[in-house]
């Protein structure tokens, strides 16, 4: 069993482009569901309307990646306006039902043979980053030897990947000390409670979808750029239910909730994946092939996933930044 | 506690002289009409389905004084209190407050206008510290706006003001000592106080309890009692539902009695309760537990008239 393989595999995961991608998609249901309490199933509706938005721009319209990124924006701006305009003013589940309905249709109708012209249907688009490639200041990787390496491209990702995270983080601070961040919290505890000393509930809990899509669609822009293509298959409905976990490990209504949660997530299930596959590899492996094979072994890294959540919920349900105390009185 | 508002309850204040003396002349009759009145509702109707929760004809408010509106239970009142508030629509009527119409006017517009209310079940912002809660009740606050919300300096100093204010009233309240606490661990009765604390940061014009006394015990009773007074010695007016009769008599100028969606009765506390249609509406639904020992005297003596019959047929 090679141990320095795996701690090397699972830090390069845990600060890794794909981390970096959960963080951001994280921080948008953290304003979403954690400040706000809005159920936001459809967070990958959001990347996914970012992600082919920066794709189709190059491909399609033969434009930069920065009108991409505008589009991008906008687009998941507006993705907010339509959920909201209908759902907003019912309870939370709706929004649920809504959201995970049309992350789905939306990607649905991306992969359909009809429009494979221009999103390239199941096999989605790729080819449009050679902007983003060129702008590389890095050459050569980064790692310490032995242990874990980051190409050089990776290194640009997360370069660009951890600065959003931190710009993202520094606005959901400043919003969330203001008092604007205080009606949004104080929506999640009694929504009628807050209508009753004159806020217009309606219009905070828009602007909190339209705030939390658009950090959505920066994970977009990363899942293209880091993958240099965008397919429908990247955006299923497991990418918002690993983003909710993400946010969960780390701690709902926290700033750095969701950056702690994305390193502990991909660390894990790194870690996990890395000793399972080491664990069931080679002619004598450590657990025996009667009992799991190399296949099944690649599965239960997602099994101790849900153990260690459930886990999680019943002891630690605030998450790792959580306030004891404000668990205790959840009980309303 | 209540050594420091009780004094204050037993003696009358040139205000509460001042409002009975407005309501003289005013006539003890469903919908009369008051000599200045801030709250005007005409034709309120509310139907759920084939049940007509509310049906009031007519109903004023008048300006500066505490006017109860009381009922048996499922009489429409705290649907009626929801009307008004914008936090229901009726199916048809009109309503003003101060002379704007408020019909089609949402609630939280209702609330900034100045008519701020509380709930029958009380609702605290559970995870937000009780000083939060109270700079939530704020109006106008300038760091509310998503554009001015990142930048501190626009609101830092009207947020100072808000907190000043609002220690103020966490002081009067007797809250101070919960200031940094969450509002979720506050005793019932507490939150009441959180409550209606809370709902005068908005400085209210009408400030409307929705069932202010329910499930709060007699010591802090008499604290939330000299509470209410002290809004109308600040020059607010106060529209209170409650089915505690000790505490409407006590603090209340005017009654209004509401008996199955309407309005039965109206006039000053000690008049109304004699007032046959209101014995009625409360006979009607079983409910006042005055009237349950009424009822066991009534059930007492056809008890006794009938041994006596019996006897007096012996005797013949």
């Amino acid at each position: 069993m090679d141990f320095v393989a795996i701690l090397g595999s699972a830090i390069q995961q845990a600060f890794g482009p794909t981390a970096v991608i959960y963080c951001l998609a994280a921080i948008g249901l953290n304003v979403h569901f954690g400040y706000t309490g809005l159920l936001n199933f459809g967070q990958a509706g959001f990347m996914m309307v970012a992600g082919y938005s920066i794709a189709c721009a190059v491909t399609i319209f033969a434009t930069s990646l920065w009108v991409g990124v505008v589009v991008g924006l906008l687009l998941a701006a507006l993705l907010a306006l339509a959920l909201g305009v209908p759902t907003l003013r019912l309870r939370a589940d709706y929004l649920a039902i809504v959201t995970i309905a049309s992350a789905e249709i939306i990607r649905q109708t991306v992969a359909a043979a009809s429009f494979s012209e221009y999103f390239g249907g199941q096999d989605g688009v790729t080819d449009f980053i050679s902007g983003f490639r060129d702008a590389n200041p890095y050459s050569g990787s980064v790692g310490i030897p032995g242990l874990f390496r980051w190409s050089a491209f990776d290194i640009w990702v997360m370069t660009v990947g951890w600065l959003l995270v931190a710009l993202s983080c520094l606005v959901v601070f400043l919003l969330m000390r203001s008092p604007w961040g205080r009606v949004l919290k104080s929506i999640r505890e009694d929504e009628n409670a807050v209508r009753s000393l004159g806020k217009n509930v309606y219009a905070y809990k828009m602007q909190a979808l339209v705030i939390g899509g658009i950090f959505g669609a920066l994970a977009g822009f990363m899942v293209s750029l880091r993958s240099a293509a965008v397919g429908p298959s990247f955006f299923a409905t497991d990418v918002t239910f690993f983003a909710y976990t993400v946010l969960l490990i780390g701690g709902a209504a926290r700033v750095m909730g969701p950056v702690v949660g994305a390193i502990i997530f991909w660390f894990l299930i790194t870690a996990l994946g890395g000793f399972f596959s080491q664990a069931t590899a080679g002619a004598d492996p450590l657990i025996p092939e009667a009992i799991m094979d190399p296949n099944q072994a690649s599965l239960m890294r997602f099994i101790f996933l849900g153990l260690g959540l459930m886990l999680l919920m019943i002891f630690r349900p605030q998450g790792i930044f959580g306030d004891r105390r404000e668990l205790a009185i959840d009980a309303r | 506690m209540p050594a420091e508002t009780e004094p204050s309850l037993a003696k009358a204040t040139p205000r509460s002289d001042a409002a009975r003396a407005a309501l003289v002349d005013v006539e003890h009759e469903p919908g009369a009409k008051k000599p200045d009145p801030i709250l005007v509702a005409h034709g309120i109707r509310r139907q759920f389905g084939g049940l007509t929760a509310v049906d009031v004809e007519h109903v004023e408010i008048q300006r500066g004084v505490i006017t109860a509106l009381i009922g048996p239970n499922g009489a429409g009142k705290t649907t009626f209190f929801n009307l008004l508030t914008g936090f229901d629509r009726p199916n048809e009527g009109t309503w003003s407050f101060k002379g704007t119409t408020l019909d089609k006017v949402p609630a939280y517009k209702v609330a900034r206008l100045g008519m701020v209310r509380t709930f029958q079940l009380t609702k605290v912002l559970s995870r937000l510290t009780v000083i939060e809660n109270m700079r939530v009740g704020a109006t106008d606050q300038r760091g509310e706006g998503l554009l001015s919300a990142m930048f501190s300096w626009l609101w830092r100093g009207q947020e100072e003001t808000n907190t000043v204010k609002a220690d103020e009233l966490l002081e009067r309240f007797l809250l101070h000592k919960k200031r940094e606490d969450f509002a979720g661990s506050l005793s019932g009765g507490q939150r009441k106080l959180l409550e209606m604390a809370r709902a005068l940061m908005a400085d209210p014009e009408l400030v409307m309890l929705d069932e202010p006394m329910a499930g709060v015990n007699p010591a802090l009773k008499q604290s939330l009692l000299g509470h209410v007074k002290s809004l109308r010695e600040e020059g607010r007016s106060v529209l209170f539902v409650e089915h505690d009769m000790d505490m409407v008599r006590d603090i209340s100028d005017w009654v209004i009695v509401m008996a199955q969606g309407k309005v039965v009765a109206e006039g000053p506390p000690d008049r109304v309760m004699s007032d046959q249609r209101v014995i009625d509406a409360y006979l009607g639904s079983h409910h006042d537990q005055d009237l349950s020992e009424d009822m066991e005297e009534t059930i007492l003596a056809e008890a006794q008239a009938e041994i006596d019959a019996e006897h007096t047929e012996e005797k013949s």
